[in-house]
């Protein structure tokens, strides 16, 4: 908020009712982009919420603990947090406007995003094969389509990150792309907080008796 | 093509020319009367060349006043969509007694109430808000326009687009049988094969991006760009409703996004979310969507609730009573909204504590609402009421408005609502308080805000016809309805036996009717009231007496609102200038940085819209084309570095000194 | 004066309701007149407020009205400590009262709940065992299944005046509301699932049945006659389903609920055994991938948490 004291003035003096010269807003890029994740945050809350309610239905299929497997997802789930540390890497680099070693920092962090995507459509594709897809039973739907929300979100993530780095080969870092990194930089970390959810919420839990 | 049928359907889908209403007379002489006046008009823009004009100044506009007066414009023609069906629907259930089936089959009867829900919530009543909110928030501020302006414009060819496909299954296919809210396993695709729920679907996915993100923006908006000065205790009671309903678009658009698409997976790709088949679950639907649901009664009524408040002190020529009272009961009602939504399905088998618990949240939220009426009656109180249209609205609102509530805290007692339940006392209820809140609010603003939007006043005359036939038209088609619900009698019904219900269906049908000459008022208002413009001219930028900051600047205001942004030290800041005999400025003026036009927004929708249809009707290498195009030109928008320019000082100042000549001349 | 005196006071828009056969206004059932009465006391309640409130807006508006000269005009009056107390506590109290209402009537009107009732006055004899039936909302009519009897009916349902009747729910493909407006309130009918209606009708009589959820193309027929009768004349309709020959097996139940519209009365002397249990767990095909039963079998414990005997539980939440 632009609450500024020139707009006061003195008790002495008469109340002034605009301000000299051109007012300046803050920009509302992060506070909005903030509130976009809070909303994609409900989404996710959604789609908890339904594996939730129908996690335990197997229908007759197979159960968490026959189809999930841990190791997988722990490297899935390390290539995932080690990119947001490479991404907060990239953001130093930035704040000190030194492009190279960002872009360096940016590429390692879009490589191993796409890493995991990998490993999550070579599971999927597993599950799929030995006839555990999302139409067997409402536990596979809820758990293919949360896994699967986020994987989508990481996709984009990564299609945005290329064009970022394409904007910044292009631009240089300007204000407009460092606001545009550091909103990257919000949706890429909130995407590692989901995760460690869904990590939690369904395999670690899955696996449990 | 005929030669491959597999090509053809590869490329058209299931849509065929079997899909085309060709044999519903009704129709295909809406389609008849439709094209010929969508013909007419496109004729005439461009006979009047008035595509560039329209182009470049309304359609690629990012500016918060045009913005909000399109939406607005939406918003009215898809009331008299909405209006059509609920005329159709009172006309059968007038007629279709005994040995007498009606003139609408089921197949079509069932499509008229689904569509009349959904439009008149989505794309009348969420449009005529958010386009209030667009026009009246950023100027009450003192902003010069939203945080993202571009985002504002493609908001609203999102919103349109949702539109297009609804009227699209008008002519091409059909809509939902579902009811407005397609309950599964009814909206399933085993009890729903054809494309009426996809519609409904896709139709709600696209507005609902262009909802959220416009949430998004006017939040951010109110947070960031208020005019020095102006805490938020500060705030006039518009914009704070206007906090408080963007808050809870952000938080409860999502809830119905991911409901709907875990529909459509159901739909689509076989998934068993909702099923009644391996561990689906249709109430965690039933649950969802009305997590959604509540709120956004709420969503609709608390701008109205802000109209009413704007109004009743202006009209009243009195500070509102109770500031901070009204802005607790807004806020609690916020908070509240969500804490109610099972009170929509107490029959569905919840235990008593259960219910009970949402029957009491439920009747508490009438404690802030209860608060806010006594607050606009005290505002009355030693006031100088003159009675101006919206101030008509404003009181009709009030004495119609607390009979709804009371129905409505009858349906939150769950032993009551057993009985009442899916009758037509709950279609009476909520008509009572969607008619007699949202609508008058909307009716009441749309006076109350015109002059600021076009420089002239609505006719009065005109405005008062419609008023007494609404106020009128809307006891007589809801009064029976509630009569109806004590005898027992359900909703979506297309077919009766009993004919001694046939009366007060008449009635009912009677006031539809003057609900029909109270539209038919309002657009001979806007005629006669643009006939008439010098008449009615405003240069004053001031008719009213206004108390808010909207009312300072000139009517219409200019591009940039305010040539100096202005410091606020009172909650009716407008009014505290002009007790203090303020001059504005007329020199010293400075260049203003304002954003660009830009036609993304519309072609990002376009591109929606046929990804929506093509998705609708399988036709899945368009829907594949589509949605790369989709991305593409997105991302390619990003690439578009020089969004905005400065408005020369000598142009603000030519603005301006042509102001002070008009009011010279007062 | 008294609750007692003020709903006599009602009783005159009442009674003039009553006049067009508001059944809500002038039911049947226990529960119903329960329900009735609540309606009434809420609606007296809320009168308590709303009447002021309407009458003070119309005489404010009035008036202050400016053509008015000799009304006070206060522009600056915008606050008083006493009022706003006034205005948030006022609202406040009549829901206390009306939330303490609610929720003692909500558990004592609980359709799950048996009853101790039969009316105002009467207990239910210890000896008396409430009558069962089981409600099959159909595509589009309903199937009533009465296990004591062995006969089944469709779109017409009879039961004894003052017996206790314990009604199990369940639908067939979508989501319906059974509802007969003058015994007492509704209930959904959805699929897999079971609700319950325990209810008891105090005068003889054929009263409308029907659907309150909307369901399809059909359901503006989906309606039935309920017949509240004497003993005699409930063992004389019993008799007649057991006289019709018809024998509702699983393959004429498979046939029935192919959809219809306005489908006439159907009754049935046998019905198989097990019948309303594999509508219940989708296992009229047993083998198939959707019985509920099959999938029971395959992962053993991991359904939800319900003790009942089918195994499913119908509420959104766990009922008590």
């Amino acid at each position: 908020m632009s609450d500024t004291s020139i707009a006061m003035g003195s008790p002495s003096e008469p109340l002034r009712f605009h301000v000299e010269g051109e007012h300046h807003v803050e920009n509302g890029t992060l506070l909005g982009f903030w509130l976009y994740l809070m909303s994609d945050c409900l989404v996710f809350a959604c789609l908890f919420a339904a594996y939730g309610v129908l996690g335990r239905n197997y229908a007759g299929g197979p159960t968490a603990a026959q189809v999930l497997e841990l190791p997988v997802v722990a490297v899935n789930t390390t290539l995932l947090l080690l990119s947001s540390i490479t991404y907060g890497f990239a953001v130093l680099e930035m704040q000190q406007n030194r492009r190279a070693p960002m872009m360096a920092w940016l590429t390692v962090t879009g490589l191993l995003g796409a890493g995991f995507i990998g490993l999550e459509l070579t599971e999927f594709a597993h599950l799929i094969s030995i006839g555990a897809g999302p139409q067997r039973s409402a536990f596979l739907s809820s758990f293919f389509t949360l896994v699967g929300t986020h994987g989508l979100h990481v996709t984009c993530g990564i299609i945005w990150l290329i064009t970022l780095m394409v904007q910044v080969g292009k631009k240089g870092l300007i204000p407009a792309n460092k606001r545009r990194l550091m909103c990257l930089s919000m949706f890429w970390h909130f995407l590692d907080v989901v995760w460690v959810g869904v990590f939690s919420f369904v395999y670690l839990m899955g696996v449990l008796p | 093509m005929l030669a491959h049928p597999d090509l053809t359907q590869l490329i058209f889908g299931r849509l065929t020319i079997d899909q085309l209403p060709l044999h519903e007379p009704i129709v295909v002489g809406t389609f008849i009367v439709v094209a010929l006046l969508g013909a007419a008009l496109l004729g005439a823009v461009t006979y009047f060349r008035l595509w560039g004009y329209l182009w470049h100044e309304w359609f690629t506009s990012i500016d918060h006043k045009k913005i909000g007066v399109m939406y607005i414009i939406l918003s009215l023609v898809m009331l008299l969509r909405g209006f059509s069906d609920a005329i159709m629907m009172r006309a059968q259930q007038a007629i279709s007694f005994g040995h007498s089936t009606g003139y609408l089959p089921p197949f079509h009867y069932d499509q008229i109430f689904t569509a009349h829900g959904v439009i008149m919530i989505f794309f009348v009543a969420m449009p005529m808000v958010t386009g209030i909110m667009n026009f009246v928030m950023p100027l009450q501020i003192g902003a010069r326009d939203v945080a993202f302006p571009f985002l504002n414009n493609f908001s609203l060819w999102m919103t349109i687009s949702g539109a297009v496909l609804v009227m699209m299954s008008l002519f091409v296919g059909e809509f939902a049988r579902t009811g407005w809210l397609a309950y599964p396993p009814l909206s399933d695709i085993a009890a729903s094969p054809d494309a009426g729920v996809d519609y409904y679907i896709w139709a709600l996915q696209i507005a609902g991006v262009g909802t959220l993100l416009s949430g998004v923006n006017l939040l951010t908006t109110i947070i960031k760009m208020r005019a020095p000065g102006m805490t938020l205790m500060r705030m006039p009671i518009f914009t704070w409703t206007a906090l408080c309903t963007n808050v809870l678009i952000v938080a409860a658009f999502p809830v119905l996004t991911a409901a709907l698409a875990m529909l459509a997976l159901d739909r689509y790709a076989g998934t068993n979310f909702f099923t009644t088949m391996l561990g689906g679950n249709a109430m965690m639907y039933i649950n969802l969507i009305w997590i959604w649901g509540h709120p956004e009664v709420y969503i609709l009524i608390l701008p109205a609730f802000g109209v009413f408040s704007e109004v009743t002190a202006t009209f009243c020529r009195k500070r509102l009573f109770g500031y901070a009272s009204m802005v607790y009961a807004t806020v609690v009602i916020t908070v509240l909204s969500y804490l109610v939504w099972l009170h929509h399905f107490f029959t569905m088998g919840s235990g008593a504590s259960v219910n009970s618990f949402f029957g009491i949240t439920t009747m508490i939220i009438s404690i802030p609402t209860g608060a806010k009426i006594f607050n606009w009656l005290f505002t009355m109180y030693r006031g100088r009421i003159t009675f101006e249209v919206p101030m008509l609205w404003t009181v009709a609102f009030m004495v119609t408005f607390v009979l709804g509530g009371m129905t409505g805290v009858m349906l939150a007692v769950p032993p009551a609502d057993f009985s009442l339940h899916n009758s037509l006392f709950l279609v009476a209820h909520f008509h009572n308080v969607i008619i007699g809140g949202v609508l008058f609010g909307m009716f009441a603003g749309v006076n109350y805000w015109f002059p600021k939007a076009f420089g002239f006043r609505l006719d009065p005359f005109w405005g008062k016809c419609s008023f007494w036939f609404w106020v009128a038209g809307f006891y007589f088609a809801f009064m029976p309805l509630y009569v109806l619900g004590f005898m027992g009698v359900t909703r979506r019904l297309s077919h009766f036996d009993d004919p001694s219900l046939q009366i007060w269906f008449e009635i009912a049908a009677f006031g539809a009717f003057l609900i029909l000459l109270g539209i038919l008022s309002m657009l001979m208002q806007f005629y006669v009231s643009f006939r008439d413009r010098e008449r009615l001219r405003d240069v004053t930028g001031d008719p009213w007496g206004g108390r808010t900051l909207e009312w300072s600047t000139s009517s219409p205001p200019p591009k940039y609102n305010f040539a100096f942004t202005p410091c606020i030290h009172d909650i009716d800041a407008w009014w505290q200038m002009k007790q203090h005999r303020y001059q504005r400025p007329l020199q010293g003026f400075q260049p203003i940085h304002m954003p660009k036009n830009t036609g993304a927004g519309i072609i990002l929708a376009g591109i929606a819209t046929v990804f929506g249809f093509a998705m609708i009707w399988y036709m899945w290498p368009l829907a594949i084309i589509s949605f790369a195009a989709l991305i593409a030109t997105a991302i390619g928008h990003t690439f578009n570095y020089h969004r905005d320019y400065y408005i020369p000082a000598d142009e603000v100042a030519r603005v301006e000194s042509s102001r002070t000549e008009l009011l010279g001349h007062v | 004066m008294s609750i007692k005196a003020l709903r006599g006071l009602l009783l005159i828009p009442v009674a003039l309701l009553a006049g067009c056969h508001t059944v809500l206004m002038s039911p049947s059932g226990d529960l119903a007149l329960q329900q009735r009465n609540l309606i009434i006391d809420s609606v007296l309640l809320m009168l308590l407020i709303i009447v002021p409130v309407i009458a003070l807006t119309l005489l404010f508006a009035w008036h202050f009205r400016a053509s008015n000269k000799e009304a006070d005009y206060d522009p600056d009056w915008d606050h008083s400590t006493m009022l706003e107390l006034l205005i948030w506590s006022a609202p406040l109290l009549i829901i206390i009262a009306l939330g303490a209402l609610t929720w003692v009537s909500t558990h004592k009107l609980d359709p799950y709940r048996p009853l101790d009732r039969i009316a105002a006055g009467h207990s239910v004899p210890a000896d008396v065992k409430p009558l069962t039936v089981e409600v099959v909302a159909l595509d589009w009519k309903w199937l009533f299944i009465y296990p004591e009897q062995g006969i089944a009916t469709v779109n017409d349902l009879a039961a004894p005046v003052n017996r206790p009747i314990q009604f199990k729910i369940t639908a067939s493909t979508v989501m319906n509301s059974f509802f007969i407006p003058a015994l007492a309130g509704q209930i959904y009918a959805m699929p897999n699932m079971e609700t319950q209606l325990q209810a008891v009708m105090n005068k003889p009589g054929d009263f409308e049945g029907f659907s309150a959820n909307y369901s399809g193309a059909g359901f503006s027929g989906m309606h039935f006659t309920f017949h509240a009768v004497s003993e005699d004349a409930f063992a004389q309709w019993v008799q007649q389903a057991k006289t019709s020959g018809n024998a509702l097996s699983r393959d004429a139940y498979v046939k029935l609920q192919q959809p219809s519209q306005d489908e006439p009365v159907h009754r049935y002397a046998t019905v198989d055994a097990g019948l309303y249990e594999d509508i219940l767990t989708n296992c009229i095909q047993p083998d198939s991938m959707s019985c509920m039963r099959n999938m029971k079998a395959s992962d053993a414990g991991a359904m939800r948490s319900s003790n009942d005997s089918t195994g499913m539980a119908a509420m959104p939440t766990a009922h008590p």
